[in-house]
């Protein structure tokens, strides 16, 4: 039953995917999606979701132009062409070292 | 009997008074009629053709108003006893014949004689903002509210420059710059307040150079420091928007802390390399809750997770579309036109050439902007960031 659907990488994050700004796969679920995309691409999975398994304090995750959070959490179900955004916390402007 | 009132039945005495109806008719027959009422007065509407001079300096503008002493004068205020003062005061300057209207502009606009809302902009703002003048979103009273309008930036750098150039163009009254950086030549790739000629100089002075030059009618207030605890809320008091364009995390958290407790919006952007993010942080707004910085993100990213240095960059154009969208939400907020980017993030993806929307909820549980709950009081931020 499982459908295709769609992770857009953030910049910060695309040193996981070999630079690739979407990831397609199957999942049923978000939780289904993000654990299938961290077996993918290794060491990506730590930097969204923490040790039990939670997406992290400063990353918030989107389904559609809904957050995850007021929809059912990582047990989100997912429709075939859903997009799955992922969006870090990023603090902008100058940045360190450049005097 | 005070001394006021013993004074006005002397005044009363003295003095002819005379009704609104009379007083338009002395008008149409030559004499000066004089408004001595406050600016925010005159603004709600005066007399056609009155001569409005206020209270406070009459006695030094009467003379080049009004030169011929045997000129019937008609005094008017808002009510008709500032102008029982004012007609005493012009008798002992010599002028021979002299009226106080009763009533004031109250019984003037009661009783439905005309009147006027005089410009509150001076013929060089007209020229200047005509293009605004010409939208009926903003017009004279919109223009005259961005004129009176103060912004604080947050940082003269990437987001900042583009910002505060176009709210500078755009007319906003005080702009304010915090910062505690210099003009590098790796800056002039985006920050275009600055240039080659001004390398080492303090960016907020920098940034004053320029707005000054651009609209000399701006005042701008700079802040050579790094924002703190400490400083935080003496910095903020009377603005009335924070555009946040800082580089760091530490500075976000507090610029989030303090626009929730004093209630000032927050405008919000990021960027990193093809990609930026724009939204209004503002739990306050009347006609939508949305969250706080810290509702989005409770916690910083840690050292570790935060990108280097030769990772990060971004396209010097990128913060000027980031820091213009971020200067239109703030002029929209000032002149309160439209639907702002509360609990909305507006995302751009320059390289697919695309904008997205993504919806923010406020958490409810947040412990800064949670309702009802009492402000938790300032941290020490750079712990809280890991020095991130
Ligand atoms: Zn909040």
């Amino acid at each position: 039953m499982s459908g295709t659907v769609v992770i857009r990488i953030p910049t910060p994050l695309r040193s996981y995917t070999n630079g690739a700004d979407e990831v397609a796969l199957e999942a049923d679920t978000v939780g289904q999606a993000l654990t299938t995309l961290a077996l993918l691409h290794e060491g990506l999975g730590e930097r969204i979701l923490d040790a039990d398994g939670k997406p992290r304090q400063f990353v918030n995750i989107f389904v559609g132009k809904a957050d995850l959070r007021t929809l059912q959490g990582l047990g989100t179900s997912l429709a075939p062409g859903d997009v799955i955004s992922i969006v870090p916390a990023v603090a902008g402007g100058r940045h360190e070292g450049e005097g | 009997m005070k001394a006021k009132d013993r004074e006005l039945a002397a005044l009363r005495a003295r003095i002819a008074e005379i009704s609104p109806s009379e007083a338009q008719r002395l008008q149409q027959q030559g004499a000066a009629l004089i408004d001595v009422r406050e600016a925010d007065e005159i603004a709600q509407g005066s007399p056609p053709g009155a001569l409005r001079l206020g209270r406070g300096f009459l006695e030094l503008r009467v003379e080049e108003a009004v030169p011929d002493f045997d000129q019937p004068v008609v005094l008017m205020c808002n009510g008709g006893t500032r102008s029982l003062f004012a007609a005493d005061s012009l008798a002992r300057m010599g002028y021979s014949t002299l009226f106080s209207m009763v009533g004031g502009f109250s019984r003037w606009k009661a009783e439905g004689l005309p009147f006027e809302q005089p410009s509150q902009l001076d013929s060089l703002a007209r020229q200047r903002y005509a293009r605004h003048l010409t939208i009926p979103e903003v017009g004279e009273e919109g223009q005259a509210k961005l004129m009176a309008s103060k912004v604080l930036l947050i940082g003269a750098g990437g987001l900042g420059c583009p910002a505060a150039f176009y709210l500078a163009a755009a007319g906003v009254g005080t702009l304010g710059f915090v910062d505690d950086d210099v003009v590098d030549r790796s800056n002039l790739q985006r920050q275009i307040l600055h240039s080659e000629a001004k390398l080492g100089m303090a960016k907020v002075r920098s940034a004053r150079q320029t707005v000054e030059a651009l609209n000399p009618t701006v005042k701008v207030d700079t802040y050579e420091t790094r924002l703190s605890s400490a400083n935080v809320e003496e910095i903020f008091a009377g603005y009335d928007v924070v555009v946040d364009g800082s580089d760091n995390f530490p500075t976000r958290y507090l610029v989030n802390d303090a626009c929730v407790k004093l209630g000032i919006p927050n405008v919000h952007g990021s960027v990193y390399r093809f990609e930026g993010q724009a939204s209004v942080f503002w739990p306050g707004y009347a006609k939508r809750r949305g969250p706080c910085y810290r509702c989005l993100y409770p916690e910083p990213p840690p050292a570790e997770f935060a990108p280097s240095c030769m990772e990060a960059g971004v396209l010097g154009v990128l913060p000027g579309v980031i820091g213009l969208l971020e200067a239109v939400e703030t002029i929209k907020l000032l002149l309160g036109v439209g639907d702002p980017l509360v609990g909305r993030l507006l995302c751009y993806d320059a390289l697919k050439a695309e904008f997205r929307e993504l919806e923010l909820q406020p958490n409810p549980d947040c412990p800064y902007c949670a309702e009802g709950r009492a402000f938790p009081g300032y941290i020490d931020y750079e712990q809280f960031c890991h020095g991130a």
